[in-house]
């Protein structure tokens, strides 16, 4: 029997609430499909399943909102046969086992943090007080049920709500910066930042990027991004000392090269979704796939794969008419590269002044994993890549 | 096509991007990307969307003509040849 778990989105997720089972016990899934959609203070997630088999029950129920780690549901394996209903314990435990959901990152994520959510309400849920909860976004575990042997009403979940105040955006938005902040005290208190910086000429770059959009469909043009982006994997590719995780064991390579890419919400927070093997990408797909990750952490349909296993992260604030962007590393992971706005500088070429499109590129990384030189190589492999546009 | 069809395309592709952009309260001459924190990413869907309702294929290079809402229904009437 496989158990299927509440997955970590991220290091700053601590509880999800089941929305929606897309599969049903009895059906077969394969790894990568999408069992059900949890909603967190990102938004609406697809939660894919990691190991093939047929579902043999689900635990959990949509509404519930359960800890990271929690069984949400019972895979058999092939050709396992149906097992007992009472074999799964539901409290979380403090860390998943091997080969639960998002084990890429469960370990540094759950890392000195404990669970404080406790086990999932199994109290009596009328289906008309569930539905309630879902409209009114009522955590059913918090809710007292003062129907027939404690069972919980609709009274009983508008009494919370009411309690609670309005729901809304709001709401959203404060639990996404707490959150947030949760996250980012975690790595200033545990990860050694060192930050290094350099100017790089994009002259050659915007040159190239020009003349190829210009022969290009509107619908395949591409923006600056997308090389920042490609530039980076190859730096990771050169690197590799900065491509991966830090957990309780030391540092893990990257199974990949899986950049999160910071994309700020309208309305307020923001979420690093992960573009997966970017150094194995032309920049035609990863151009496509950019735009439609960026339309999906807006509007909801981020996949759990995405959330979880990024394996460094970009962040680039130079549309805001940033100069240098120094980012705060999102743990489990050993490092983030900052872009700022490209601008126009003098430059002296070849003994002449110039004048030539710069944007300043940072690194912040982890220093129990790396030091400055090898952060330093991963600077000048960006630089040069960006040299390069054409092989990009 | 007439103007106001175009001034309606242009606004239907803006509060695509941005839904939170409140028509009739919109200043039709100031730069709506700075106004409305609009990324590059999405401005491109902003033209991408242009595209798609008017069948225009913008250049970047005429990009700054799409800056504010009366100049952007300047510009693509001229390029529809409307009345």
């Amino acid at each position: 029997m496989i158990e299927f778990r509440m997955p970590a989105l991220g290091a700053d997720m601590e509880a999800g609430t089941l929305v929606q089972w897309h599969k049903k016990p009895g059906d077969t899934v394969t790894r990568g499909d999408i069992i059900a959609v949890v909603d967190t203070e990102k938004g609406a997630i697809e939660i894919e399943v990691f190991d093939g088999g047929v579902i043999d029950r689900t635990v959990v129920e949509p509404g519930q909102k359960v800890p990271v780690g929690t069984v949400l549901a019972v895979i058999r394996a092939p050709g396992e046969a149906p097992g007992e209903p009472e074999a799964v314990v539901a409290a979380a435990p403090a860390t998943p086992p091997p080969g639960a959901p998002a084990r890429t990152v469960s370990e540094g994520a759950l890392a000195g943090r404990s669970v404080s959510e406790g086990a999932p309400t199994h109290a009596r849920v009328s289906p008309a007080a569930r539905k309630a909860a879902e409209h009114l976004r009522v955590d059913l575990s918090s809710v007292e049920g003062r129907g027939p042997g404690g069972s919980i009403t609709v009274a009983d979940v508008e009494r919370a709500a009411a309690r609670r105040g309005a729901p809304g955006p709001a709401d959203r938005i404060a639990g996404m910066r707490s959150a947030i902040g949760a996250a980012m005290a975690r790595a200033k208190r545990e990860i050694p930042h060192l930050y290094l910086s350099t100017a790089v000429d994009l002259t050659r770059s915007l040159a190239w990027l020009v003349s190829e959009n210009q022969r290009r469909p509107v619908t395949e043009r591409l923006l600056t991004a997308v090389l920042f982006v490609k530039a980076v994997a190859r730096a990771c590719v050169e690197v590799p000392a900065l491509n991966g995780y830090w957990t309780d064991h030391g540092f893990t390579s990257g199974p990949g090269v899986h950049i999160g890419c910071a994309i700020a919400l309208r309305g307020g927070g923001l979420v690093a979704p992960a573009l997966h093997d970017v150094d194995r990408k032309r920049l035609d797909a990863l151009g496509r796939e950019f735009g439609d990750l960026v339309k999906r952490a807006r509007s909801g349909g981020l996949r759990s794969s995405e959330m979880s296993d990024a394996t460094i992260t970009v962040t680039n604030l130079g549309d805001l008419g940033v100069e240098s962007a120094y980012a705060i590393i999102y743990p489990p992971q050993v490092a983030i590269v900052g872009f700022g706005r490209v601008v126009e500088r003098p430059w002296v070429i070849d003994g002449r002044i110039e004048p030539r499109s710069v944007v300043n590129v940072s690194v912040s990384a982890d220093h129990r994993a790396t030091d400055g030189r090898e952060a330093g190589l991963f600077l000048a492999a960006i630089d040069r890549a960006l040299q390069a546009p054409e092989s990009l | 096509m007439t103007r106001e069809t175009i001034r309606e395309a242009v606004v239907k592709a803006l509060t695509g991007v941005a839904p939170e952009i409140d028509p009739a309260s919109l200043n039709a001459d100031r730069p709506f990307r700075q106004e409305f924190d609009l990324d590059s990413m999405d401005f491109l869907n902003f033209v991408i969307a242009l595209h798609a309702s008017l069948n225009v294929d913008v250049p970047e290079a005429d990009y700054p003509r799409l800056a504010s809402l009366n100049g952007a229904v300047d510009y693509l009437a001229n390029r529809l040849g409307a009345s």
